[in-house]
């Protein structure tokens, strides 16, 4: 019986959350190990936390059989659109929406003073980025092809806090395909479990 | 089947890419998109590149799309160079030339240099170290050229300031990156992967051409690494390549 995949992290944590949904999605169990971020002890000496696309792609590698087989892509073309789309994600998605969720949804819990025009300045990135999303979504269902795949999922995290946690959720909603891409991802019972989880840890 | 990669050879993500087909022992065409006529924004180049940026691959039926990250150096002219930046700038780092090495690494997995690792958990490695090259490295290095090669060239003032938080950050990364080579001989382990390759196109800017090559020399174990990985074969045939 193989000892359960420890994840270190809470799971209101945009990279916790996309290796939770990558292990649902795998069907892989797994021991979710709290770490108090008022003690600090998330801010480790070493800064080489592990990335979290990493440990999904690993994930996947390793439990290439298991529950949704295709998360990877099923064939080396398929895994390559879906690499692309990943760091589509990783690098042109990803720093203007963690801004975003940060300003709007972080900070004035944490009482940070925001700072509006790296606001408006991500806004504005990301809707340039998005606006290629509604393109390639109007010629395939989900970013790498016709399958729900990685790349999709690891957009959930930060997206999710946007459409739900700040008024910034029509830069998604409001687009036809970006939006109907939405609707479809979230509404898979991994990420709703994910929710789930981080609606109890809080 | 010989691949295509279009872009400009002294850019930073088609040097990426061609350096891992090189490795690989795979034959390719450079096709050369000329940045200032804007081929890169006519509708059939857009077709294989929906951001509109190089490099892009053709490989049969397949095609690829990567960015370039603009880095050209000096006798490319910054002319060409200044459109594709003013165009991205505001945008987006895309890096999928990584997508593509990833792609090749595996698919000519059993010919050339193993670039992926010996076990998943090296490979797990490989995919760490490329995501901190990619977050962590290449950004502070792309704004130091950007900074200090290219704006001075087109007569304008590089920002001082910038430079020197720059130097700061990357500073701190390479001590990062200097622990970890002391007990690696590659930044996944003991071999030579796709994580050290990724490297190679910014370091040389680093090196040559913004006049930072203290930045690594002065550190032991990031200095054998460069040492050793600028002189692998496929690296300098591609140097040749692009006439440095």
């Amino acid at each position: 019986m193989a000892t359960p995949v420890k994840v270190h992290g809470p799971p209101l944590s945009t990279a916790v959350s996309r290796v939770l949904a990558c292990l649902i999605e795998k069907d892989v169990q797994f021991q979710l190990i709290p770490v108090n971020m008022s003690k600090g002890e998330h801010k480790s000496p070493d800064f080489l936390k592990i990335q979290s696309r990493a440990i999904c792609r690993y994930v996947c590698e390793k439990y290439a059989e298991k529950g949704n087989k295709g998360l990877y892509g099923s064939n080396p073309l398929a895994k390559a659109s879906i690499d692309q789309w990943l760091e589509a994600e990783g690098q042109s998605f990803n720093p203007p929406s963690s801004v975003l969720v940060f300003q709007l949804a972080f900070a004035p819990r944490m009482k940070i003073k925001q700072d509006q025009s790296l606001i408006n300045q991500n806004h504005d990135k990301l809707a340039k980025v998005l606006e290629v999303y509604e393109k390639r979504l109007g010629e395939s269902r989900f970013l790498a092809g016709d399958e729900f795949s990685l790349a999709d999922l690891s957009h959930l995290p930060n997206t999710h806090y946007l459409v739900n946690a700040t008024d910034r959720g029509e830069l998604f909603t409001s687009k036809k395909n970006v939006g109907r891409w939405w609707a479809e991802i979230s509404s898979r019972d991994s990420w709703k479990k994910v929710v789930d989880m981080q609606k109890h840890s809080s | 089947m010989v691949v295509k990669v279009y872009g400009p050879i002294k850019a930073a993500c088609p040097q990426r890419v061609l350096a891992c087909l090189l490795e690989k022992e795979v034959e390719f065409q450079i096709v050369d998109v000329d940045l200032e006529a804007g081929d890169h924004k006519k509708p059939d180049f857009l077709l294989r590149q929906p951001f509109g940026q190089v490099p892009a691959i053709e490989d049969g039926d397949f095609k690829l799309f990567g960015k370039v990250l603009g880095m050209c150096s000096l006798t490319l002219g910054v002319i060409y160079l200044f459109i594709f930046i003013f165009k991205c700038v505001n945008i987006l780092l895309l890096a999928e030339s990584r997508a593509i090495i990833r792609y090749y690494a595996a698919k000519y997995e059993k010919q050339g240099t193993n670039l992926l690792g010996n076990s998943l958990e090296e490979r797990a490695m490989v995919d760490q170290w490329l995501e901190v090259e990619a977050h962590n490295f290449n950004d502070l290095v792309y704004t130091l050229v950007f900074q200090l090669l290219i704006l001075p060239r087109m007569g304008k003032q590089g920002d001082t300031a910038l430079v020197l938080s720059c130097q700061q950050k990357l500073e701190k990364v390479l001590d990062i990156y200097e622990q970890r080579l002391s007990t690696t001989a590659y930044l996944a382990g003991d071999s030579f992967t796709l994580a050290d390759l990724s490297h190679l196109p910014a370091l040389r800017y680093l090196v040559d051409d913004v006049g930072m090559w203290h930045m690594v020399s002065q550190r032991k174990h990031v200095n054998a690494w460069w040492e050793t990985i600028s002189n692998r074969a496929a690296w300098k045939k591609l140097m040749k390549l692009a006439n440095y």
